[in-house]
């Protein structure tokens, strides 16, 4: 009995294990938005999806869980096969990564460097590496097509992204995400789309730049998760799959559970940056360690909902419009909200 | 093993060298509305060269023809050919044989085929448009109108007995008359299906990034239209104000009053996607008015009256065209003193239309050589028989 | 214009050209015409005010047991008019001008009229087999046509 309690106390064990939190998070939170997709999908189409299994199809999210998780593996002959392997894990890597600086409450973060939004930015880049192995390592030209137009989608709207990033580090004047969070506290009027915890002066005068930077990353952030309109890597009308052609089974599993993660990873950074992270609505009222995970993953839970809202109802851009919206619109719109924001916080 | 028979250039020169690649699509992909396979080469994501490659699904229809024990033994064969709108391929085929035979039918028989047609016209035009959404990404309006779909089904098969391939219209007359319920029920279809038309209409063709997808692209000019005798949608909407019920009038259709929809190049130019698919969305509400005025009077009848007992035809040849979903479909009927066929040639619309596919995807990107495809609406069965 | 006229421009146009003419009493009129003139047959009567016959509605192949025949159906967007040419080939030798420079949409049409009757369209751009596999032998429409035994290893007749 003293044994098991020396080895939970002993630090690296506690880290390890606090480590892995948030991959019981992404797995529970994973067949939760398999189902809501599905299901959300569907009566936006005028249909019932999932029926049988449980009520109303609950249980579906375990049976395809399964069904993926014994399936064969396949390695085409021809394909790389170390590269191949290892690109499904990098893509979760970059995503998981990420998720070492997300505040999911008051009282949880993974670590809480002061470097935290510019590290994420950081890791999750790593994706774009692993889609790339992946679209090569295939030896197919339909994954090769998929897997360079990712490629140069990530990467440029990376950059609207960053900037939208910048100017809310500007105004708060901390990367750490905590903090970030922490300044936003104390009620609706506080979170930073409704212009930040500031003088009211100052706070009209950033309410409608923080919207247009709340755009801005919003969009960007579609396009980094290769979500529609944006999905033209995975355009499964034209690209077969993408660069998802050649996995099956397991790797594929793993694909899919990083879009997912992916999917509340951007949803978790616009929430903290413009909607307050963990802070409550009401101020003091439901606040606290426990209260305020509830409502990070509330509100985390209503970008995702929209995003796939969104999915369901837009038809998707074609890879020349992509970039053209990312480098003739967002950016220059992203460089002029932030030169106005800094004029405002200088003032 | 597969061949391709374009040759890639690689170009040449101190910088970087690049080379074209060549890419096949098809035979099965989730975008080519059946078995086509269309090799592609490719500079970047600029399509060079586009070469379809046919034969999939050739069925042998004509040799078959030539074995049967009647005419009337051809029509399933004719259901068979372009399997999404059944209907009207089997109107080509009566209309070629009854000119041939010179058969006069009643005219309760031409008010229900004309009514049949365009609920046809109306089920084919639902997959066309459908599919093309999903094509380009929206895959809502393909559900929306699928149900729709669904209740021009339930029409036919309350007629005759089955929802895909009929076997309805025969020589001289029809294989039923129409239940009593049907008058009813089609009055029904008609008052829902004009909500669903206005929902899709504001979701799919008004949508910024539909417009943006395809609007000047792939256009087609009204000169190289009429060469390359494409015919229906394609031709309407490069601005050629040219419809078959009109023009060349088979059966009653000069008894009603409806619009010819032709492009204006309102999005973009003449002649391009967004055309062709505005076409056809704007076609169905002109389908619903023919189907509302022959509803409201068709005439009593015996509609198995003047089906013959036995073709035997006086020897010589006819054709005989109509306007189908996707175009021309015209049947070109030789008879020698037999009750077999001598020779049965069908001009299918979209295999025509599909020629031209080569002269205006050159320049294109490879996203919009899909929205090319999508627009042609082409069906595998009709395009290689 | 009624086929009495067209077939009068033609012959006026074509002294000799003109082989055969069926216009009254029949379903569809038609005008049988030289093999080797109907290039400039087609060119002309494309071309031409009166007729302008610029939309061709079907070519067909049709094997007569000793001959082989080609039907052109034209059709003019302009005058609303239908015409009916036919040329006939003995089936030894099956050479037809092809009229592909004139009406792109025969392209098509005459590669499969090659595929399925093994005509020689001579002057046509890309003749090769549409609707069956590159390499089959034989072209099934004619009438004296057997079906292989094996093709690629594969029994044909089961």
């Amino acid at each position: 009995m003293e044994n098991l309690i020396a080895f939970f106390s002993d630090p690296i064990v506690t880290t390890v294990l606090l480590a892995l939190i948030p991959l019981v998070f992404i797995l529970v939170y994973a067949l939760v938005t398999l189902y809501g997709e599905m299901k959300i999908a569907a009566h936006i189409q005028n249909r019932l999806a999932y029926m049988e299994t449980g009520w109303h199809g609950v249980l579906q999210p375990i049976a395809d869980m399964l069904k993926l998780l014994q399936k064969e593996d396949i390695i085409p002959e021809s394909a790389n096969k170390f590269l191949f392997i290892l690109a499904p894990y990098l893509v979760f890597m970059g995503t998981y990564a990420s998720f070492a600086v997300i505040p999911f409450s008051s009282g949880f973060i993974g670590s809480n460097i002061d470097l935290g939004i510019f590290y994420l930015i950081a890791a999750s880049s790593l994706v774009v590496v692993g889609l790339l192995m992946s679209g090569w390592a295939s030896n197919n030209k339909w994954s090769l097509f998929g897997a360079l137009r990712s490629a140069a989608q990530i990467v440029s709207y990376e950059i609207p992204g960053v900037l939208a990033i910048l100017g809310v580090v500007m105004v708060l004047g901390t990367m750490n995400m905590q903090t970030m969070s922490q300044l936003q506290d104390g009620g609706i009027q506080n979170w930073l789309i409704f212009g930040g915890n500031f003088p009211l002066a100052q706070k009209l005068a950033l309410l409608p730049f923080m919207v247009i930077l709340f755009v801005i990353y919003l969009l960007s952030s579609m396009a980094e998760v290769n979500r529609t309109p944006f999905d033209l890597p995975e355009a499964e009308s034209e690209l077969v799959q993408g660069y998802n052609t050649e996995y099956s089974g397991m790797k594929f599993a793993i694909f899919y559970l990083a879009e997912y993660a992916n999917l509340f990873l951007v949803s978790a950074v616009v929430v903290v940056m413009f909607f307050g992270g963990w802070s409550s609505p009401f101020g003091s009222f439901m606040s606290g360690t426990v209260w305020s995970a509830f409502w990070f993953i509330a509100k985390g839970m209503f970008f995702v909902f929209l995003n796939i809202w969104l999915r369901w109802t837009l038809p998707r851009l074609r890879v020349d419009q992509l970039m053209y919206v990312s480098w003739k619109v967002l950016t220059p719109f992203a460089l002029a909200c932030i030169i106005a924001v800094g004029f405002i916080m200088v003032m | 093993m597969i061949e391709t028979i374009a040759t890639p250039k690689t170009s040449t020169g101190k910088s970087l060298r690049t080379e074209e690649m060549i890419v096949n699509m098809g035979p099965q992909h989730p975008s080519t509305h059946g078995v086509l396979r269309l090799e592609v080469v490719l500079d970047g994501e600029i399509v060079v060269d586009v070469i379809p490659h046919l034969g999939y699904l050739h069925r042998c229809f004509e040799k078959h023809c030539e074995h049967m024990t009647s005419y009337q033994q051809v029509i399933p064969y004719v259901d068979r050919m372009d399997y999404v709108a059944a209907m009207t391929n089997e109107f080509a085929f009566v209309v070629a044989a009854e000119k041939m035979l010179k058969i006069e039918v009643p005219e309760r028989v031409h008010y229900i085929r004309i009514i049949m047609a365009e609920l046809q016209r109306i089920a084919s035009h639902l997959i066309a448009i459908g599919t093309f959404g999903i094509d380009m990404g929206a895959f809502t309006p393909f559900l929306y109108y699928f149900r729709d779909r669904e209740k021009i089904l339930e029409l036919f098969e309350m007629t005759c007995g089955a929802r895909l391939l009929y076997n309805y219209m025969w020589i001289g007359g029809l294989s039923h008359d129409i239940p009593p319920q049907f008058v009813e029920k089609t009055k029904e279809f008609c008052t829902d299906f004009k909500k669903t038309l206005k929902e899709v209409n504001d979701l799919l063709n008004y949508n910024e990034i539909f417009i943006k997808r395809t609007a000047n692209v792939g256009i087609l000019p009204k000169d190289l239209a009429v060469n390359y005798a494409c015919s229906g949608p394609m031709l309407r909407g490069s601005g050629v104000n040219f419809d078959l019920r009109r023009d060349d009038p088979y059966t009653l259709y000069n008894k009603f009053e409806w619009d010819v929809i032709v492009g204006k190049g309102e999005m973009g130019t003449v002649g391009d996607v967004w055309d062709r698919n505005i076409v056809r969305q704007r076609e169905m509400w002109e389908s619903l008015r023919i189907i509302e005025q022959a509803i409201a009077g068709i005439p009593e009848g015996d509609v198995q009256k003047a089906i013959p007992k036995r073709i035997r035809p006086v020897p010589g040849d006819a054709y005989g065209r109509i306007e189908g979903p996707r175009g021309e479909l015209g049947f070109y009927i030789v008879a020698e003193d037999n009750v077999t066929p001598y020779r049965i040639k069908a001009r299918a619309p979209a295999f025509v239309n599909l020629s031209v596919i080569n002269e205006i995807s050159k320049g294109a990107m490879l996203a919009d050589l899909v929205a090319i495809i999508g627009s042609i609406d082409i069906v595998l069965g009709e395009v290689d028989r | 214009m009624t086929a009495q006229d067209i077939h009068d421009i033609l012959k006026l146009q074509f002294t000799d050209a003109v082989i055969e003419a069926k216009l009254e009493n029949v379903v569809d009129p038609f005008i049988k015409v030289r093999t080797d003139m109907i290039k400039e047959i087609a060119v002309f009567v494309k071309n031409d005010e009166r007729l302008q016959f610029d939309y061709l509605m079907c070519l067909s192949g049709v094997d007569y047991k000793g001959k082989l025949g080609v039907t052109y159906h034209l059709y003019s967007m302009v005058h609303h008019h239908k015409i009916v040419l036919k040329v006939e080939v003995p089936t030894e030798t099956p050479d037809v001008p092809s009229v592909e420079s004139v009406w792109k949409s025969a392209n098509w049409h005459e590669r499969e009229a090659f595929d399925l009757y093994g005509f020689n369209f001579a002057g046509h751009p890309d003749q090769r087999r549409i609707l069956l596999p590159d390499d089959w032998e034989g072209h099934p429409l004619r009438k004296d046509y057997q079906t292989p035994e094996f093709y690629n290893g594969m029994k044909v007749p089961y």
